[in-house]
């Protein structure tokens, strides 16, 4: 049965008929037809941003915390270029997003016309797919194809531009039930050979790791996962990108490997015999130097999307599937075998090197007491004051993120969004709002930096109208700490434009400007305090935490090292002179 | 190390721009790009030859295959493949020496298309390296112009 409308109606029915109840959206001239059909939807909740990079942000932090597509609207020209920052860091993240542009209308494309931008032409390297509709009877389709490509395989953002004589044009609607794209079939099931392949790997292993990332969050893997993990007693290290997918306080976690990793996880990857990559792109943030990555491990990489096996390294099995599906594969077959774990060990070396080399900053184990406040002790309290309540950490980029990662201990898939591929800052604020918008019952917090959280303080006029409680803890150190900690080590301390006065802007003024709680903190004695404060406001918070502004985050891999030879912390020493001969020979052969 | 890719994509608008911008942003150097429909008119062939120095012609194709619009990539085989290419030189020919370049066009199995006053036109089709042939061969004479379309390929009959 079909029905006449606008295209605009079109738009917002297809949106309704694809269970979308909020989308982030930025209004102007060409979207003004979008915009007053959205006017009349009982189901779509429009929610303005104050900047079209917080819009996609907001849709980006949406979709991550939920599971589901996230949405932004806005205008052509200006307002399709302020999305670009928002729609790569969602692809360099694999995330689900349609971002739909309004253009200038068919007849003046490609006359340079007042607000025309080729938005389509931009955003081909940064989008999974884009189109522009040309023709109004094309749109439900498009709709369809564009939502069922963005959450498919690997998710990815798709943007629609759709000229303003498209919204107004009309059509015989009705929205299609399946789609027809001959050039897009992702693999979901692993291949049955493969999988044993990896079985017989497993079942052999004596220092096996399970290496794993945001694919397995993208693809709701998490019981699978600890499933594997624990039949086999198999450690676990998460990217950043995975991390919330396996609970941090679990015996097999063994922290996050890379640039920032713990000196043990970096052992562990480094010694391993046996590396189970699951919905990992081996970033060069995690490997290091490439070549001495896992060096003596055998490895298995599994990944929906086949372009990612062997990209950057070479792989013994290839599995090409959903990450979910593939580890449910690997534990059928493992019981089929009664295998049983020859880990046992090699557990105990890793869990000895945590021992050894502990997480630590400012020449304490956890620097509690005493006068100053260390960045770090701000989230280890952040993490403990929030470990029994439904909690979504973002995060801004720089130490802070990295801090994050480190001392918040995450316990709950999708409880974690922070900009991964594309490092973002100002990123994690609006992403909060997205995450709040989609998950309105749970304490939404944003680990921030002073100079990131600069970059869109305007959305705390978003937070504050729709009333969603985010809070900020902002670590303000008075630098980009992060570039200071680069120019520290490499550049000689020379503090080229790195340096933040530390009351400008008066953080407390600003969330009050805005009708929001401040709150300033400078003694460790104030923290636990202050921070309730802000959990219990009924509202948008800032908490102002005036850290320690020289500490580093350690321990660091240098840029072009590989990954056990670590900066900083406590001192390593080569594994062979750590551990007693008779573990040696039990483990390592 | 030079390969033949034959991609078959669907016919739409800016599919080419999404192949061919993907090459560029991957590091990879086109030598040569031609492109027209198939049998079906839904579909377009595109041949590309490009040269890949470092990163492995299999990641390339992996990532094409990723563009929603391409239904099929194969690297082609020399070996089991026929390609072709279709040039016209346009060639200084003073009349004394247009007997010598008509020859040689002969022997080619070219054709003679057009002929100036001081010029000679010809047009020829044939794998890459008898077109390089031939190129080397009129430089001496002095090419005034040339145009060449790139390579075309399929695979040889076994039925795929
Ligand atoms: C948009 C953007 N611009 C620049 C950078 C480079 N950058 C990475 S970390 C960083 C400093 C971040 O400073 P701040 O937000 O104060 O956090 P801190 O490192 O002090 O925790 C900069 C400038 C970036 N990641 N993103």
């Amino acid at each position: 049965m079909s029905e006449r409308i606008t295209g605009a109606e079109a738009l917002v029915r297809c949106l309704e008929a694809e269970g979308v109840d909020i989308l982030f959206g930025y209004p102007g001239g060409v979207a003004l037809p979008i915009f007053d059909a959205l006017y009349d939807s009982k189901q779509v909740r429009t929610i303005l941003p104050r900047h079209e990079q917080g819009a996609v942000h907001a849709a980006d932090g949406f979709a991550r915390a939920t599971g589901r597509c996230g949405v932004a609207l806005v205008t052509s020209g200006p307002g399709a270029a302020n999305t670009i920052t928002g729609i790569a860091n969602a692809y360099m993240d694999s995330i689900p997003l349609v971002v739909i542009t309004a253009q200038v209308s068919t007849a003046v494309i490609g006359t340079d016309a007042f607000q025309e931008i080729d938005i389509t032409g931009i955003t081909v390297p940064i989008t999974k797919h884009n189109y522009l509709v040309k023709d109004v009877a094309e749109l439900p389709e498009i709709m369809k194809e564009a939502f069922h490509i963005a959450t498919t395989g690997r998710p990815g953002p798709v943007l629609i531009d759709v000229p303003v004589d498209v919204s107004k044009g009309e059509l015989d609607f009705a929205y299609p039930d399946s789609v027809n794209l001959p050039g897009y079939k992702p693999t979901y099931k692993g291949h049955s050979k493969q999988i044993k392949q990896a079985v017989s790997l497993i079942t052999r292993a004596r220092r096996p790791l399970l290496y794993v990332g945001g694919g397995v969050i993208s693809s709701e893997g998490a019981k699978e996962l600890k499933e594997l993990a624990e039949l086999m007693q198999i450690p676990v290290t998460t990217t950043m990108m995975g991390k919330s997918v396996f609970p941090e306080d679990h015996h097999l976690w063994i922290g996050m490997p890379g640039m920032h990793g713990a000196k043990y996880t970096n052992y562990a990857i480094t010694e391993a015999d046996l590396l189970i990559a699951v919905g990992v792109r081996f970033d060069d943030r995690v490997t290091g130097k490439l070549a001495a990555f896992a060096s003596k491990a055998k490895i298995i990489h599994v990944d929906v999307d086949p372009a990612e096996i062997g990209k950057n390294k070479a792989v013994d099995v290839p599995i090409v599937g959903d990450a979910k599906n593939v580890l449910a594969g690997i534990v059928a077959e493992l019981r089929k075998t009664d295998a049983e774990s020859k880990s046992e060990a090699w557990v105990a070396v890793i869990d000895e090197w945590r021992k050894q080399f502990p997480l630590h900053y400012g020449g304490h184990e956890a620097g509690a007491a005493g006068e100053h406040l260390f960045p770090q002790y701000v989230v280890q309290r952040v993490s403990e004051l929030t470990k029994d309540r439904d909690t979504i950490i973002c995060t801004e980029v720089g130490q802070n993120q990295m801090w994050a990662c480190q001392y918040y201990t995450l316990r709950h898939p999708r409880s974690w969004v922070s900009s991964g591929g594309l490092g973002t800052m100002g990123f994690g604020f609006p992403a909060a709002i997205g995450a709040q918008a989609g998950r309105p019952d749970a304490l939404v917090i944003d680990i921030a930096g002073d100079g990131s959280i600069q970059m869109n303080t305007q959305e705390l006029a978003t937070a504050k109208i729709n009333g969603f409680p985010v809070k900020i803890v902002i670590l303000n150190n008075g630098y980009l700490g992060m570039v200071r900690q680069w120019q520290e080590l490499f550049y000689g301390r020379r503090y080229s434009a790195s340096v933040l006065p530390q009351d400008c802007p008066d953080f407390v003024k600003l969330a009050e400007a805005y009708g929001c709680f401040g709150v300033r903190v400078e003694k460790p004695a104030d923290l636990d305090a202050a921070l309730q404060a802000a959990f219990d406001f009924d509202g948008p918070a800032i908490v102002d935490c005036r850290v320690v502004g020289e500490e580093c985050v350690y321990p660091m891999v240098a840029p072009g090292a590989s990954i056990d030879e670590m900066l900083g912390g406590v001192p390593g020493c080569p594994v062979s002179e750590m551990l007693d001969d008779d573990i040696l020979e039990e483990v390592w052969e | 190390m030079r390969h033949t890719l034959s991609v078959v994509v669907e016919n739409k608008p800016g599919v080419l721009t999404r192949v061919t911008s993907l090459f560029a942003r991957r590091g990879f150097n086109i030598d040569s790009l031609a492109v027209g429909t198939t049998e079906d008119p839904t579909l377009s062939r595109i041949t590309i030859v490009c040269s890949a120095a470092e990163t492995p012609i299999e990641q390339i194709t992996k990532q094409v295959h990723k563009l929603i619009n391409v239904i099929k990539v194969q690297e082609l085989d020399p070996a089991d493949s026929v390609d072709r290419e279709l040039v016209l030189f346009k060639i200084n020919a003073a009349p004394e020496r247009r007997h010598e370049i008509i020859e040689i066009a002969n022997v080619f199995r070219a054709k003679i298309v057009d002929v100036g006053r001081n010029s000679v036109t010809i047009e020829a089709t044939g794998a890459t390296d008898k077109i390089d042939a031939m190129e080397d061969l009129f430089r001496a004479y002095g090419i005034k112009e040339m145009a060449r379309t790139g390579k075309i390929a399929l695979t040889r009959g076994r039925e795929s």
